[in-house]
């Protein structure tokens, strides 16, 4: 059972205080997108083995949602962090190059 | 014949006789046994028949790792099937069934499968049940399934309670050895919260039997003062009984705690779940021996040599008069001596090694006992009991050269660390050529949510098989005095020329009959992953999950294959490590407290005044209200017809009421609907639907603006919460510079829809406010007091009558009940189920979240485009809505049934289409999605999702019913009812 610490109220929970959102990241794709955009933002998801970004919620504590840099294979938790982010903060980058120097998912690295 | 000694048992209190029974026969014990022990000491070797084929099996082991004692416990509402008879401590009265054999235990029909091992080799499910195909049902289902299966499931439902403890700590030990035990004085001395937990029902492990000394005393005395002394300490919790089941992600441990299996009459729970989280896990879960492959292995009579060993000093049990060891270590003449001084013969011990020159077998040697190096035994002899064995050349192929007589045989092939608990999580194991075992590699241990290490292993399961390494690896170095011990040799198949014959009487997995042979084949026919031949041969699959035949299972087709053992590698290791049961996984929640019932304030007055329920989500809703003797179809004819003609109560509290307020609340629900709410007026209520980015509809409901910046969104009674979360994870996770807020209030108030010709006139006797036509039109709402209690109005129907559903605080709600009821008196005012009330809607024409969707239909497959704002330049939902399978003109879409004769059709009936797909069923072109009895028509009423449906009014279509058949239906409107919506209006 996975341990996550919700950085909205700060609270490390068990697994079975949060809900998994899917895959982070996800940027929209709207009206005006092209078929190939809308397949993208619907359906293709990436399946790591190794570093992986997710999206939490602390669903039977505070309630927010919140992201999670974590390794698909060991489960080691690079860190939690607000969902209102694009893009994974410097300290999160930093502590899977750490483990994985050379790393890339999607557009980051 | 085994038998008990009349001195002797360290754990038995002779002073305590105790009764029970095996198979109705009444057998004796004594307090401290446990049910194996006991049927031993009453000569019963013989405990059950193997799974496949019913071979007859006795005792192997003495622990947790027991694949053939398995019976049933208990009875009734009591019983539990699969216990393993060396696990189950005895008490006054325990009740024991053997199992897997028919007619008896002594006499097995089944044992005929016996006889046809050689045509029931690995695999043999997809061999040779092929052909012919209608054999199937007639031959080989009815074979196997009388076959299949070990005990039989209880009748009763479970009597006992179970609970769960929620526990952190520093540190949590499991086992408690020696090992354990000096794990647990380190760390309590330094003051870390600890907690030590063991699995049987006593502290030191084989230590306490195998006796050396440790720091100047006995390993009992030894045990007996680190007991008092982590008794003293207030940071040290101990727990016998408890065996750690698993350790999962992040280092989340559960342990299984049998509280009361020991003594039933106990009051409390009988099992208990120990939800552990841990700085640290320490295992000290010691080590299992192996059995070695002869043939004849399984035969009741051989047992585990330090099983032997356990029975004879732990409960003065002897296997038998004469009793052959065999082994390829030192470690297996301890037995040879334990039972020599307990007076019982050893006519020999073969030892596979070529050479044995160590203290042990010097101390047998002296003793007089004959040891006979680089031999093996050829073939056990017996059939339901040992009555010899035949010797040879371990190095040979398997001629015997000598026949010697005994009734038991102690086998050691070695010893294997517990490892379970370590890889359960993704620890790594290494090879341990010299002591020919897996043990955990402490460079790749199971990892935690920062990359540490969860786990560690300590002692004999670290592969530290002797006392004083095994100490100091726990942080104890003591003076230890104990006979040196010379390298084992590993043997995986005695002898190893051993040809087929033999092969195929050597038993691995002792549980599911899978023999050296089985997996030779196995790895022959290309399934040479150990996870495949697991599979194909079922090594290991059985309840004890191999703990006796993986490793030496995993060398036979390392061996095939011509691989080294650690190439091959081992299968994967998963929790549970013993079986445990289903009641104390449930815990508490059980019953009524599997989950909450959601009740309404009038819930009280539902359940005393006939309702018959529905449950919705988590809450019970009145199907339909029985008056005397009616039948529900019969209520709910009278409710329909009650709010048709009159007017009638319905329960609306459980829908879902969710506020949104805040600057930019308007523009949020423009984006959650796919309607324009921003342009409701205050005071005005719309319908509105919500859709989620693939473009499906998942729930719909009234939304009334409430102030300029606040709206309040009705939803399905199932859909108020996750609608709530969905609201909120858009406003998290993507417009979270919007300014709204969002509360599920629907909790906060009790709603009660009043419905039918007379509803504004019950209105109007409570008095209080305008709900005129002209003050209150439909689709409008108005705050005030209605008799007296403060009250929102909406004017709103989901009957098709005239209608008006009144909102009061939640704890009014009973009193606005009473006094609709009271005003509606003269008018013979009738509460309704949601039965009548799916009536009433689909009289009406009107979907419902769940019977017209299915999380597949958009909005224009139900027609209901004019809820969409067109124009809008996006929407949840909007842009998936426009991919070309969504705007195929071919999508199924709503309309009305009407079948032949006024039949009701079947719910879920196909509407069938000319021609047969290529597995031979009728091609279809739509289906039923709510169907009904209706009493204001006075026949069948139906809606459908149909090809081309709205162009074909009036055509006859063919419905599936369920038979085979077929009914004639023809295409109508959906709408039946007040097309024009007069009444709606009224």
């Amino acid at each position: 059972m996975l341990i996550l610490t919700c950085p909205c109220c700060g609270v490390t929970a068990d697994e079975t205080e949060l809900a998994g959102g899917g895959e982070a990241h996800v940027r929209r794709a709207g009206p005006g997108a092209s078929e190939s955009e809308v397949e993208d933002y619907l359906f293709m998801r990436e399946n790591p083995r190794g570093p992986h970004f997710e999206r939490w919620r602390h669903a039977y504590g505070c309630g927010k949602w919140f992201l999670a840099a974590r390794d698909t294979a060991t489960l080691e938790v690079f860190g939690t962090y607000p969902a209102q982010t694009t893009e994974p903060p410097e300290h999160i980058r930093a502590a899977i190059t750490e483990r994985h120097p050379g790393w890339r998912w999607r557009d980051f690295s | 014949m085994s038998a008990r000694l009349p001195t002797g048992g360290r754990l038995l209190d002779r002073s305590q006789p105790l009764d029970f029974t095996f198979d109705g026969k009444r057998l004796h014990g004594y307090a401290g046994d446990t049910l194996a022990s006991a049927l031993l000491g009453q000569g019963q070797m013989l405990l059950g028949r193997s799974f496949k084929y019913h071979q007859p099996r006795g005792l192997v082991a003495s622990g947790a790792e027991e694949p053939n004692a398995l019976v049933g416990l208990g009875e009734g509402a009591f019983f539990e099937p699969n216990q393993r008879a060396t696990a189950a401590e005895l008490h006054a009265g325990l009740t024991a069934t053997s199992q897997n054999h028919w007619p008896s235990l002594e006499h097995d029909v089944g044992a005929v499968n016996s006889a046809l091992t050689r045509f029931l080799p690995a695999g043999f499910y997809y061999k040779t049940f092929l052909w012919p195909r209608s054999f199937w049902k007639h031959v080989y289902e009815p074979f196997i399934r009388q076959s299949a299966g070990l005990g039989k499931p209880p009748q009763e439902a479970d009597g006992s309670t179970y609970e769960h403890f929620h526990v952190h700590v520093d540190l949590v030990i499991v086992g408690g050895g020696i090992s354990g035990l000096a794990a647990a004085l380190t760390a309590g001395r330094e003051g870390r919260e600890v907690l030590l937990i063991e699995q049987t029902a006593h502290w030191g492990g084989r230590a306490v039997v195998d006796a050396p000394q440790i720091d100047g005393q006995s390993a009992e005395d030894w045990v007996k003062s680190a007991l008092q002394e982590l008794e003293t300490m207030a940071n040290v919790r101990m727990r016998t009984r408890t065996m750690a089941s698993g350790l999962y992600d992040h280092g989340y441990l559960m342990a299984y705690e049998r509280v009361s299996d020991h003594a039933p009459a106990t009051p409390g729970p009988r099992h208990r779940l120990w939800r552990i989280r841990a700085e640290e896990t320490r295992l000290a879960t010691g080590a299992l021996e192996r059995p070695l492959s002869f043939a004849g292995n399984d035969v009741p009579g051989v047992m585990l040599a330090s099983a032997v060993r356990d029975y004879l000093v732990n409960w003065a049990i002897s296997p038998g008069d004469r009793t052959v060891v065999v082994t390829n270590n030192d470690d297996a003449y301890r037995t040879a001596l334990a039972l020599y001084r307990a007076g019982l013969a050893v006519p020999v011990i073969v030892d596979a090694r070529p050479q044995v020159t160590g203290a042990l077998p010097q101390a047998a040697r002296d003793a007089g006992i004959r040891v006979e190096p680089g031999r093996a035994i050829v073939k056990v002899d017996g059939k339901k009991r040992v009555t010899g064995v035949e010797i040879g050349l371990q190095l040979g192929e398997g001629g015997a050269m000598e026949h010697i007589a005994c009734d038991a045989v102690a086998m050691s092939g070695g010893w294997s660390p517990a490892v379970h608990l370590w890889s359960h999580c993704g620890g790594k194991l290494t090879w341990d050529e010299a002591q020919a075992l897996f043990r955990p590699d402490a460079s790749r241990p199971p990892r935690g949510d920062k990359g540490q290490p969860i786990a560690s292993v300590t002692g004999t399961a670290n592969g530290h098989l002797g006392t004083a390494a095994a100490l100091a690896d726990a942080g104890l170095e003591l003076d230890v005095s104990e006979p040196a011990e010379e390298p084992m040799a590993p043997v995986w198949i005695m002898p190893q020329g051993a040809g087929p014959a033999l092969k195929r009487k050597m038993f691995l997995d002792y549980q599911n009959d899978v023999k050296v042979s089985d997996v030779e084949l196995a790895a022959r026919e290309g399934y040479e992953s150990v996870e495949h031949a697991k599979r194909y041969t079922t090594l290991g699959m059985a309840t004890d999950q191999g703990k006796l035949s993986n490793i030496n299972g995993l060398a036979v087709l390392s061996g095939a294959l011509n691989a080294a053992i650690p190439a091959t590698g081992t299968t994967t290791f998963r929790p549970p490590y013993t079986p445990i049961s289903m009641g104390s996984i449930a815990g508490a929640a059980r019953g009524p407290l599997f989950q909450p019932v959601r009740r309404t304030p009038i819930h009280g007055w539902h359940e005393a005044n006939g309702a018959t329920w529905e449950p919705v989500g988590q809450w019970r809703r009145p199907y339909a209200y029985l008056k005397g003797a009616e039948d529900r179809h019969t209520a709910v004819t009278r409710e329909v017809q009650a709010v048709r003609n009159s007017v009638g109560l319905l329960d609306a509290s459980t829908l879902g009421k969710i506020v949104v307020k805040g600057p930019d609340a308007g523009r949020f629900l423009d984006m959650i609907y796919t309607g324009r709410p921003s342009s409701i007026a205050v005071g005005k209520c719309r319908y509105g639907l919500i859709c989620n980015e693939n473009g499906f509809l998942v729930d719909d409901g009234v939304v009334a603006r409430l102030a300029e910046d606040t709206w309040l969104c009705h939803t399905t009674t199932g859909g108020a919460e996750h609608i709530h979360a969905h609201m909120e994870d858009w406003l998290q996770c993507e417009w979270w510079d919007w300014q709204v807020y969002t509360a599920n209030v629907t909790e906060e108030w009790a709603q009660v829809a009043v419905a039918g010709p007379k509803a504004r006139a019950v209105l109007e006797s409570l008095g209080g406010m305008d709900v005129s036509k002209a003050a209150l039109p439909f689709m409008t709402w108005a705050e005030g007091e209605l008799g007296g209690l403060p009250a929102r109005v909406f004017r709103i129907s989901f009957s098709g009558e005239l209608s008006y559903e009144i909102a009061v605080p939640a704890d009014r709600g009973m009193e606005l009940w009473e006094a609709l009821l009271q005003a509606g008196a003269a008018h013979g005012v009738t509460p309704y189920g949601t039965e009548a009330m799916h009536v009433l809607r689909a009289e009406k024409g009107f979907i419902m979240i769940g019977e017209e969707t299915d999380g597949t239909i958009i909005p224009q497959d139900l027609n209901l485009g004019w809820a969409i704002a067109k124009k809008k330049e996006d929407y949840l939902g909007k842009r998936a809505q426009e991919r070309p399978h969504m705007a195929d003109p071919k999508r199924w879409k709503l309309v009305g049934l009407e079948a032949d004769g006024g039949a009701v059709l079947p719910e879920g009936a196909y509407i069938m289409a000319p021609g047969e797909n290529a597995n031979g069923q009728r091609h279809t072109q739509g289906r039923v999605t709510s169907t009904y009895y209706s009493p204001t028509f006075g026949r069948g009423i139906a809606m459908a999702l149909l090809i081309h449906g709205p162009d074909r009014m009036g055509e006859m279509v063919e419905v599936t019913d369920g038979q085979g058949g077929a009914i004639t239906a023809r295409v109508c409107d959906p709408v039946l009812y007040d097309r024009e919506g007069e009444r709606l209006d009224g």
